[in-house]
C-alpha cells in the first residue's frame, strides 16, 4: 500500500518522536540511497520533475529554484532551512519538527547530496524551544548512526549539519535577512540579484528552503516522482499541511492532498464554525495574505486559483474572522505586528506601517476622521508591491487592502460611532 | 553610451552610471538621499523611484529606484509617473521629523529641506506623536540630534563601510532605528567629520561651528587648501565678522573627492585663536618690552632689517612667501628652514618622481589600485586623507567580482553581497600597529631600515636587475617573495611611503619597487607622503641650493629672518637657543605666538591662509592656489605683502620664471584680467544679508569694498560664481539645491569630475623608460639602548592645528610607547612616568605588536623634543613623577593597547 500521507505518515496525538531507529525500522532514512545511486543533477531533475512548490508562502517550484545554483567548485555550499515560523496563524512547521524531527533530517541530507552542500543549518525560530530540544536529540542520533558527519555511509558525501536557534525577527523568514542573521549581521533583507545560489551565506552559493518544502524530499526519492505527482487532487502534486485558526469547532492543521478547497479544510478538518458565529472572512495563508470571503470557500487551496480571487494562498493555514470579531482591530493587531517586525531599511515600510497603526488605533478609539480613510487607501498603494525593498510592507497591506475593499462599511461606522465590537 | 527616453524627451546616457546620476545630470530634479557618489547605491529610501516600461507598448511600466537601475539601450522612463510615490516617500520620511529648521544649524544647506520642496510635500496630515530619541555625546567635532534624523543610512555606510569606524552603528529597528555610539564619547575615526556633510540633514553638525554659528548663505567663502599635511585637500573655509567659522570639503575628484579628514575640517580653529599675534612688534633687545609698531613702520624695520640678513624659509608658507622672502635677502643667504635630512629626503622624491619609471599617485589613483604595499609610513596620521583612499582600494577585488557578474560599479549593494570581507591585498610594514593593519592582508613589524631592506629585497624579487639584499631572515624572505608575487601579479599596484620615519633608503627602496614593476607598458603607482602643506614647494625653491637649516645657525650670520616658522619645532632646542642668542636682528613673520617669536626683535603680524592667497605644492609635486577667504585687519598682513612691494601675481610670474619645474605656476588662477561678462568672482553668496547693516553699531557707513590680492575674486556678493575655472570653484549653489550635493551640477556628470577640470597642475612628471636603480647605503640598527621610531598623532604633532581648541581636545602631551615586557624590565607600573635620555620625564603606553627592544617617542607633542630619529636612547623610570594635566591617555587610538596600560596615567 503506498503512502497518502508522507509529511505526518509518523505522527500521532500524544507519542513522542520516533527515534533514528524506530524512524528507520518505519522506512525512514532510504531516500539517500536512492539519491546516492544518481548524480547530484538528476536527483535535482527529480525535484523538479516532481512538480514540488515552495511551502514557504510563494510556492514556487523547488528544484527550478535549486537548480540556478552554479556548478560545484569545491568550496563551501550552503543548505539553510529556514525554520524561522513567525507568519501569524502559521504553526505547521513547528508540528513537523516538534513531532518528526528525522524527517526533516533525512530530507536535509539528500537535499544537501543533490545540492553539494558541504554544510547545512536550521535557522529555528527561538520560540520553538520544544523543537529545538527534539532537533537536537535527533541530528545527535543521525551523527551517531553516520548518517551526519564524514563520509556518510562509507561514501565521499559529507555533511555538518548545525542547528541555530534566531533572536527572532519576522523578517528573517526572507532568505537575505536570515542569512544575514545567520551571519551574525542585522536581519536586513540584501538586495537580489546576486541571489543566495550564487552568492549566500559568506558570499558562497547557498540554498533556503521552508521546513515542510525539506521534509518532501525523502517521499519524492523513495517512492518516485509519479507517487508524488499522484498524490494531488487534479493537476496536482503532493501534499500539503494546512489548518485552521481561529472561532472553528477544532482548531489545528493537518495534512491533505494539494487541490483541496477551502471548505473541505474549515467544514471537515476543522468542523466548522463555533456555534453562535458566523464566518465573515478568512485570510487563506497568513497574517500578509488579503482576506477572502465566505462565496471563496469552494476555491482549491493552489496559488493560481487562489489569486484569481484576488489573495495569495501563502503558507495554507487559514485565519478565519467571525462576525463578532472587530474587523478592523483584526486588521490592527496585524499591521501593528507587521510595523514592529519593520527591519527599518526602507522607508514605506519603515514609515508607512506605524503611520497606518496609528490611523488604525484611531479608528478603534473613536477618534478616526473620514480622511484617514483615503490616507489608508493610499497607503496601500503606497506600499504595495515593487514600491519597497522586500515583500514585508506589500505583504502588510493585503489585509489592510482587502479588508478596505471588503469591508468599507465597517470603516465609515468606526468613524461615525466608534467600535461596535468593544463588547466582545 | 546608450540612448534612452525619458518623459517623451531623448536623452543620451553612459550606461555604466546609473540613471539617477543621469537624470541628475542632464538636470532634471530627481530627489533622493541614500544614494551617494563615493558610496554607491543600496535602494534603501526609495525616494528616486521612477517608472521603468518593460517596450514601447507597455503603458502602465513599473515602478523602480534610479539609484538601483542602470539605463538599457531603448529604454523608456519617466519621473513624472512616479512623482506621487515620491511626495509619499517624503511624506512618510517627515512624520517624525521636527519642525525645528529655524533652530537647526543643517537649515539653509539641508539636503532634507530641497528634497522636500522638490518632492511636492506641504501639508503634514498625521496627526501623531512623532517619535523622539536620546542624543550622545560624540566628543569635540560632532553634535548628535537623533530627533532630525529620517534613516537614510548614509552615515553608517559612510562611517563604517566607508572610513572603517568601529564604535558607530545602526542600533534598534522599525521606525525607532538608531543611529549612535554603543555608548556616549569621542568618536575614534579620523575622519568622522564627515558625518556633517554626508547627513542629508541636521542629525550630525559641526560643533565648534555650532557654537559660533551662522547660515551659510551669510558665509563669506572661497576655494582654498587645507594646511593640515602635505596632501592639500581643497577646501572651502567660511568666515562671517572676522572669525573663521567653518571649513567644509570643496570637491576635487583627484584630490579629495567629497571627504577631509577631521585635522582638515576642524583643525583651522587656530585662526581665530587667542595665540594669534594680532599686531607687529619690535624691541631693542632681548631684555626689552617688546612695542606695538604700525604697520608701514613695521614693513620699513623688516627692510632695515633685510640688510645683510640670512632668510629662513618655511614648508608651511606659499610659493609666493618664500619666493619673496628669497627676493629679499638674495639666493645665497636663502636658507630652507628645515633640517639636511629632511630637504634630502624631499630631493630625494623630486628626483624619483622626476626619474624614475612611475606613475605619481593621486588619491583617486590610490583608490583605483588594487595590491598595495605601505612601506614605513602611519599615513593615517601624517597624510590621512590617504589612508581613507587606501581603505577604498582594497573593495576592488569586490569590484571585479561584480563585473565579472555584469554588475556595475555603483552597485554596492550586490557588490557587497559578493565580496563580503573578501578584499584586494593591501601589505604593510611599519615599527608600530597603524589604523589600516584591519583591512591589510599582512602587518609586518619592522624597523624603517629593516622596512627598507625588505623593500629592496622585492624590488629585486620582481626585477633580478634591481640590487639583491643579503641577510634576510627566512620569514622575512618569505614575506618578500609573496608581496613581490602580488605586486606583479596585480592590474595597478601602489606604493607608498614617505619622509615621517626620517629613513631616506625607505624612499628609495619605494622607487626600486615601483621602478621593478615597469614593464614598458604600465607604470606603478607610487604615493611618497611629506609633512606639511608645502614641503615639497620649499625642496622646489631650493634645487641647486642645499642649504637647510643646519647651514643657516651655522652661517656665522647676525641676521636672520624666519618666515612662519618656529625653529625650535626643525632643530634641538640647544642648538637653536645658541644660533638666536648668537643673533644681533631676528625678525619672525609669523601668525601664531611660538618660541622662535618670543625670542625676535621684530614681529610682523602674518596672515594665515585664511586671510591670505598664495600656491602650495602638495605631496604629488601639483601646486595649488589658495584664495583669501577674507582680509584680515589692517595689523595683520599675508607674508608676502610684508616682504616685498610685488603684488601677488607679480611675485608668482618671477617665481614660476625663476624656479625650475615652476612654470606652470602662473597658470594656477585665470589671472588678473579674469572677468564673465565684466564681473569679477564673489566671495559671499548672492543671499548674503546684513552687507549694508553688519557693521552699523561702529560705523554707519558701510565701508570700501576690500581689495583682492590676485584680482580674480572680490569680497562681495556681486559678481558671477566661477564656471570657467576650478581654482575659483567656491561654495556650490544651485536652484532648488542648497546643499553641498549641488556641486554635482558643477561636475561632468553627477558624481564625475569638475566640468572645469581639476584644480591644480603637477610641477613633476617623468617620462623615463629604463630602469635605474638605487643602491641606499642602510646603516645597522644600534644595538645601544632602546631604537627609536616616531608615532604621529593627526590631532596634535602637526604645529597650525595644535592652536585650536577642538584638536587639543583630542589630542595628548607627549608620551613614549613601550613593549608591555621591556615596560617590565625597567619597573614600570601604569602610573609610572619614563625619564628620557637628554630629556624630561614622560608618561607611557604599552602597545603589544612593537618590538622588544624598540621605543615610539610621539613627535611635535609639547613635552619632549626629540630629534635623533632613528637612533636611540636610554630610558629609566622617572623619579618623582607626575602626569601632565593634559595627559589623556584615552585620546590616543591604537589597535594594540595592552589592556593595563591605560589605567592609571589615563584618569
Amino acid at each position: 500500500m503506498s503512502v497518502t500521507n508522507p509529511l505526518t505518515k509518523n505522527i500521532e496525538d500524544g507519542r513522542d518522536p520516533l527515534s533514528f531507529k524506530e524512524y528507520q525500522a518505519a522506512g525512514g532514512y532510504q531516500s539517500l540511497d536512492k539519491a546516492m545511486k544518481m548524480s547530484p543533477r538528476d536527483v535535482m531533475g527529480q525535484v523538479k520533475d516532481a512538480g514540488l512548490g515552495g511551502r514557504g508562502g510563494a510556492g514556487f517550484n523547488t528544484g527550478l529554484k535549486w537548480s540556478f545554483s552554479p556548478e560545484p567548485d569545491g568550496g563551501p555550499r550552503y543548505l539553510v532551512v529556514n525554520a524561522d515560523e513567525m507568519e501569524p496563524g502559521t504553526f505547521k512547521d513547528r508540528l513537523l519538527m516538534e513531532k518528526d524531527p528525522h524527517l526533516l533530517i533525512e530530507g536535509m541530507i539528500t537535499s544537501s547530496y543533490a545540492l553539494s552542500a558541504t554544510t547545512a543549518y536550521i535557522f529555528l525560530r527561538g520560540e520553538y524551544t520544544l523543537a529545538e530540544e527534539r532537533l537536537l536529540k535527533a541530528i545527535d542520533e543521525a551523527y551517531t548512526a553516520g548518517m551526519l558527519g564524514q563520509n556518510i555511509q562509507g561514501t565521499d558525501f559529507s555533511l555538518d549539519l548545525y542547528l541555530h536557534t534566531s533572536a527572532g525577527r519576522y523578517i528573517c523568514g526572507e532568505e537575505t535577512a536570515l542569512i544575514n542573521a545567520l551571519e551574525g549581521k542585522r536581519a536586513n533583507p540584501r538586495f537580489k540579484p546576486p541571489f543566495p545560489q550564487v552568492s549566500g551565506l559568506w558570499g558562497r552559493p547557498t540554498l533556503v528552503n521552508n521546513v515542510e518544502t525539506i521534509c518532501n524530499i525523502p517521499g519524492i526519492l523513495t517512492h518516485g516522482v509519479e507517487w508524488f505527482k499522484n498524490l494531488g487532487l487534479g493537476d496536482e502534486c503532493g501534499t500539503r499541511i494546512s489548518g485552521v485558526s481561529g472561532r472553528v469547532k477544532n482548531p489545528g492543521c493537518w495534512e491533505m492532498p494539494v487541490g483541496t478547497t477551502f471548505r473541505t479544510l474549515l467544514e471537515d478538518y476543522a468542523g466548522g464554525m463555533q456555534d453562535g458565529y458566523e464566518l465573515k472572512a478568512f485570510l487563506p495563508g497568513g497574517g500578509s495574505t488579503d482576506f477572502l470571503l465566505p462565496e471563496h470557500l469552494d476555491l482549491p487551496m493552489i496559488p493560481g486559483d487562489v489569486a484569481k480571487a484576488g489573495s495569495r494562498l501563502g503558507t495554507s493555514l487559514i485565519m478565519v474572522l467571525d462576525d463578532k470579531t472587530c474587523p478592523v482591530g483584526c486588521v490592527r493587531n496585524l499591521i501593528k505586528f507587521f510595523a514592529h517586525e519593520s527591519c527599518g531599511w526602507c522607508t514605506p515600510c519603515r514609515d508607512g506601517l506605524p503611520w497606518v497603526e496609528h490611523i488604525l488605533n484611531k479608528m478603534e478609539e473613536g477618534t478616526g476622521e473620514m480622511k484617514d480613510i483615503e490616507i489608508l487607501q493610499e497607503m496601500c498603494g503606497y506600499m504595495g508591491p515593487g514600491n519597497t525593498f522586500c515583500a514585508l510592507a506589500p505583504g502588510a497591506a493585503e489585509p489592510l487592502q482587502s479588508s478596505l475593499k471588503y469591508f468599507m462599511d465597517e470603516y465609515e461606522e468606526h468613524v461615525k460611532h466608534g467600535c461596535k465590537y468593544k463588547s466582545h | 553610451m546608450v540612448s534612452i527616453t525619458i518623459d517623451g524627451k531623448n536623452f543620451e546616457v553612459d550606461e555604466d552610471n546609473n540613471l539617477l546620476q543621469e537624470c541628475l545630470s542632464h538636470a532634471m530634479d530627481l530627489p533622493y538621499f541614500c544614494w551617494h557618489p563615493s558610496m554607491g547605491s543600496v535602494g534603501s529610501c526609495r525616494q528616486c523611484a521612477v517608472i521603468e516600461y518593460a517596450d514601447d507598448n507597455d503603458e502602465k511600466g513599473r515602478l523602480v529606484m534610479a539609484c538601483m537601475t542602470s539605463p538599457r539601450e531603448g529604454g523608456r522612463y519617466s519621473l513624472k509617473g512616479a512623482r506621487k510615490f515620491r511626495a509619499q516617500a517624503i511624506e512618510s520620511i517627515m512624520i517624525n521629523h521636527p519642525h525645528d529648521c529655524p533652530v537647526c544649524e543643517e537649515g539653509g544647506e539641508c539636503h532634507l529641506q530641497d528634497m522636500t520642496v522638490m518632492s511636492g510635500h506641504a501639508y503634514r496630515r498625521y496627526d501623531g506623536k512623532k517619535k523622539t530619541h536620546n542624543n550622545q555625546y560624540l566628543g569635540p567635532f560632532i553634535n548628535h540630534e537623533m530627533n532630525r534624523c529620517i534613516t537614510c543610512y548614509r552615515c553608517v555606510r559612510y562611517y563604517k563601510d566607508y572610513a572603517g569606524g568601529t564604535d558607530f552603528s545602526v542600533q534598534a529597528s522599525h521606525d525607532n532605528t538608531y543611529f549612535g555610539r554603543w555608548q556616549e564619547g569621542a568618536y575614534e575615526s579620523e575622519f568622522s567629520g564627515n558625518l556633517v556633510e554626508v547627513c542629508p540633514t541636521g542629525v550630525f553638525t559641526d560643533k565648534p561651528f555650532a557654537k559660533n554659528y551662522v547660515r551659510k548663505w551669510d558665509l563669506q567663502t572661497s576655494p582654498s587648501v587645507c594646511t593640515g599635511c602635505g596632501v592639500g585637500c581643497n577646501t572651502n573655509p567660511g568666515e562671517r565678522y572676522g572669525t573663521l567659522r567653518r571649513i567644509v570639503n570643496r570637491f576635487n575628484d583627484e584630490v579629495n573627492g567629497y571627504f577631509l579628514c577631521d585635522k582638515g575640517r576642524f583643525g583651522a580653529g587656530y585662526v581665530n585663536s587667542e595665540q594669534r599675534i594680532p599686531v607687529s612688534m619690535t624691541r631693542d633687545s632681548h631684555e626689552a618690552d617688546p612695542v606695538q609698531i604700525e604697520p608701514d613702520a613695521a614693513k620699513q624695520a623688516l627692510k632695515d632689517a633685510a640688510k645683510g640678513a640670512i632668510g629662513i624659509a618655511s614648508p608651511r608658507a606659499s610659493m609666493e612667501a618664500n619666493f619673496a622672502l628669497r627676493e629679499l635677502v638674495g639666493e645665497d643667504s636663502f636658507y630652507a628652514g628645515i633640517s639636511a635630512k629632511e630637504l634630502g629626503m624631499l630631493n630625494s622624491i623630486i628626483d624619483i618622481y622626476q626619474n624614475r619609471p612611475v606613475n605619481i599617485a593621486n588619491i583617486k589613483d590610490i583608490e583605483n589600485s588594487d595590491a598595495v604595499l605601505i612601506l614605513g609610513e602611519d599615513i593615517t596620521n601624517t597624510a590621512a586623507r590617504m589612508a581613507l583612499a587606501v581603505r577604498q582600494s582594497v573593495k576592488n577585488l569586490g569590484r571585479q567580482m561584480g563585473a565579472d557578474l555584469n554588475f556595475p560599479n555603483w552597485h554596492d549593494a550586490a557588490i557587497r553581497t559578493l565580496a563580503m570581507d573578501r578584499k584586494s591585498p593591501l601589505y604593510i610594514l611599519s615599527p608600530h600597529a597603524t589604523r589600516l593593519d584591519d583591512v591589510a592582508k599582512s602587518v609586518h613589524i619592522s624597523s624603517a631600515a629593516q622596512s627598507a631592506r625588505i623593500g629592496l629585497a622585492i624590488a629585486h624579487a620582481i626585477d633580478n636587475s634591481a640590487p639583491a639584499v643579503k641577510g634576510l631572515s627566512k620569514e622575512e624572505q618569505s614575506l618578500v617573495d609573496e608581496i613581490a608575487g602580488t605586486l606583479k601579479g596585480a592590474k595597478q599596484a601602489l606604493i607608498i611611503s614617505g619622509t615621517s620615519s626620517m629613513e631616506p633608503a625607505l624612499l628609495e627602496a619605494a622607487a626600486n619597487v615601483a621602478t621593478a614593476l615597469n614593464d614598458g607598458d604600465s607604470k606603478a603607482n607610487l604615493a611618497l607622503a611629506v609633512p606639511e602643506s608645502n614641503s615639497l614647494g620649499l625642496a622646489l625653491m631650493m634645487q641647486g641650493n642645499e642649504k637647510a637649516l643646519e647651514q643657516a645657525m651655522s652661517s656665522g650670520s647676525k641676521k636672520a629672518i624666519v618666515l612662519e616658522n618656529d625653529l625650535y619645532r626643525r632643530a634641538a632646542s640647544a642648538d637653536v637657543d645658541t644660533f638666536i642668542d648668537g643673533l644681533e636682528q631676528l625678525a619672525v613673520l609669523d601668525s601664531l605666538k611660538n618660541r622662535t617669536g618670543e625670542q625676535a626683535n621684530l614681529v610682523l603680524a602674518a596672515a594665515t591662509f585664511a586671510e591670505s592667497s598664495g600656491t602650495f605644492v602638495n605631496y604629488e609635486g601639483r601646486a595649488q592656489h589658495y584664495y583669501s577667504t577674507f582680509k584680515a585687519v589692517d595689523s595683520i598682513r599675508s607674508s608676502v605683502s610684508w616682504l616685498s612691494d610685488k603684488s601677488l601675481n607679480e611675485l608668482n610670474a618671477e617665481c614660476a620664471a625663476a624656479l625650475p619645474h615652476c612654470a606652470e605656476l602662473t597658470h594656477l588662477t585665470p589671472g588678473e584680467g579674469y572677468n564673465f561678462a565684466g564681473l569679477k568672482a564673489p566671495r559671499q553668496p548672492h543671499r548674503y544679508s546684513g552687507r549694508t547693516a553688519m557693521r552699523a553699531n561702529i560705523n554707519v557707513h558701510e565701508p570700501k569694498q576690500e581689495q583682492d590680492e590676485n584680482g580674480v575674486m572680490v569680497y562681495s556678493m556681486e559678481g558671477v560664481p566661477a564656471i570657467k575655472d576650478a581654482s575659483v570653484f567656491n561654495s556650490p549653489w544651485a536652484p532648488g539645491w542648497n546643499s553641498n550635493q549641488s556641486v554635482f551640477k558643477f561636475q561632468e556628470f553627477a558624481g564625475g569630475p569638475l566640468k572645469q577640470g581639476n584644480q591644480g597642475k603637477r610641477l613633476l612628471e617623468n617620462n623615463v623608460k629604463d630602469k635605474p636603480w638605487y643602491e641606499p647605503e642602510i646603516a645597522g640598527d644600534s644595538d645601544n639602548g632602546f631604537k627609536v621610531f616616531p608615532i604621529y598623532h593627526l590631532f596634535g604633532s602637526e604645529e597650525l592645528s595644535a592652536f585650536t581648541p577642538a584638536i587639543q581636545e583630542k589630542a595628548t602631551s607627549a608620551y613614549i610607547a613601550l613593549n608591555p615586557a621591556d615596560a617590565e624590565k625597567l619597573g614600570l607600573h601604569s602610573t609610572d612616568g619614563v625619564q628620557v635620555e637628554h630629556n624630561g620625564a614622560v608618561p607611557f603606553i604599552l602597545r603589544n605588536s612593537i618590538a622588544a627592544g624598540t621605543v615610539g617617542v610621539a613627535v611635535g607633542l609639547s613635552g619632549l623634543n626629540f630629534r635623533n630619529i632613528p637612533g636611540s636612547i636610554a630610558l629609566d623610570k622617572a623619579e618623582d613623577w607626575q602626569s601632565p594635566d593634559n595627559w589623556k591617555a584615552a585620546n590616543i587610538i591604537v589597535s594594540d593597547r595592552s589592556a593595563e596600560s591605560g589605567k592609571g596615567s589615563a584618569s
